[in-house]
């Protein structure tokens, strides 16, 4: 049965998957279980979403600044995490190929700054749907693949660089030949950019192929799939896996369906940066309980402009 | 789901086939143009029950023509005419978008197809 998750509420589940959800301002507070005596051997990372580096519009007047203060946020963190994933739209779309390697080299020159000792790309469909994923792979690497950490398998699943929003056949094999040396109880934790399942295909946020992908994981028991490009926090199970959808770092868009068109919502110079965050996820020492906490970037600090292109 | 109420009737709205070349004599034809970042028209108005064929061209590159809850998914190739019959069944507005990215703009190739009673 699927259950969608209200957000700012504390829910606790049985197995992996199961979370904690918080909400907060950007450094006002850290990890829950570090906060509340955590083992040593607990660890946490940071997913940042949808930069849109590049992008210049009303949704966002202060697109040019809303990299930096990101970075300046988790930096700000009382501990760094372990690493820090960015699930995708790293840069703001462009025709011009020149102009798309340079956002992507400004990108990674500003996340030059993180603390963290790690930090994990992939693409979305503005960084890779115009060139099938050329420029992302030059300047990131891979756009899909997987690496183990503390007792966590985890796995990037491509499903832009096709501009029909498909993982496809051979990614398929790849993930479900990346997957069967584990265990039926390994934790897996998926990072894809696109939501897997069919949360408002009338708005363009599904996966061509996504239902074949959480096919192959369900023959895993504990999976939790995390995502972007919703531009908002989102919680949604397809049986045994957790999917959850982050904020953005450029302009939030409403809630699926709510409106008729997909616009994003409209600025308010009272909370400029209203909707837009990150969010922490820690893992405690079973490996199979996962905390999330919302971070946001209201009562982040400001920092110098820089210059940015692009348009909504 | 939420917000779904201005959507009336959300499936199997409307028998649908990818036309053949071959169009009844008697059916109504609509052309579609497709560019970025939009559609022309952008709100296609039917009739329920009447059979129609939209005529699906682009004027610059490939676009997709997607509506989701009439269970249409097709390509708009440049140079070819892709064809969509629909013989509306429910009243409502049905929302269709490019499903083809193409650029920045293609969050907003979108439009409706409202059959009216």
């Amino acid at each position: 049965m699927n259950e969608p998750k209200g957000r700012r509420e504390f829910i606790k589940l049985l197995g992996f998957g199961g979370v904690v959800f918080a909400s907060g301002l950007a450094g006002a507070c850290t990890n829950i279980l570090r906060k509340s005596g955590g083992q040593e051997d607990d660890f946490f990372f940071v997913q940042l979403s949808d930069t849109h580096w590049g992008f210049k519009g009303p949704p966002n007047p202060e697109a040019a600044n809303t990299l930096r203060q990101a970075v300046q946020a988790v930096n700000a963190l009382q501990q760094q995490p372990d690493f820090i994933v960015f699930t995708g739209d790293l840069t703001h779309t462009t025709d011009d190929e020149a102009e798309r390697h340079k956002r992507m080299r400004e990108f990674k020159a500003i996340v030059a700054d993180l603390k963290a000792p790690v930090q994990r790309y992939m693409p979305g469909e503005h960084d890779a749907s115009l060139d099938q994923g050329k420029a992302f792979q030059e300047h990131f690497g891979a756009t899909h693949y997987s690496f183990d950490h503390k007792g966590i398998h985890f796995a990037v699943l491509d499903n832009v660089s096709d501009p029909q929003a498909a993982i496809g056949d051979a990614q398929l094999d790849w993930l479900l030949a990346d997957l069967k040396r584990l265990s039926a109880n390994a934790p897996i934790v998926v990072f894809t950019h696109r939501p897997l399942f069919d949360l408002a295909p009338q708005w363009d946020w599904a996966t061509k192929d996504g239902s074949k992908a959480i096919d192959l994981l369900q023959h895993w028991r504990n999976v939790t799939v995390f995502y972007g490009h919703i531009h908002q926090e989102h919680h949604f199970r397809t049986g045994a896996i957790a999917h959850h959808a982050a904020q953005s770092l450029i302009f939030p868009l409403p809630a699926p369906l709510s409106q008729p068109k997909r616009v994003p919502v409209p600025w308010d110079p009272a909370h400029p940066r209203r909707g837009l965050g990150f969010r922490e996820i820690s893992v405690d020492e079973s490996r199979l309980v996962l905390t999330l906490k919302e971070d946001s970037l209201e009562g982040a600090g400001t920092v110098q402009p820089a210059a940015a292109g692009g348009s909504y | 789901m939420r917000g779904l109420h201005w959507i009336l009737g959300a499936s199997l709205a409307a028998i649908l086939a990818a036309a053949s070349s071959e169009v009844a004599a008697q059916e109504k034809v609509i052309q579609v143009t497709a560019e970025k970042f939009k559609f022309t028209p952008a709100v296609i108005e039917l009739k329920l029950g009447e059979p129609v064929v939209l005529e699906l061209t682009t004027l610059d590159r490939k676009h997709g023509f997607q509506v989701p809850d009439l269970n249409v998914d097709e390509n708009i190739e440049p140079g070819k005419v892709t064809r969509v019959r629909i013989v509306p069944a429910k009243v409502g507005t049905f929302l269709f978008h490019c499903d083809v990215f193409c650029g920045s703009g293609h969050e907003e190739m979108a439009g409706e197809i409202v059959v009216k009673p």
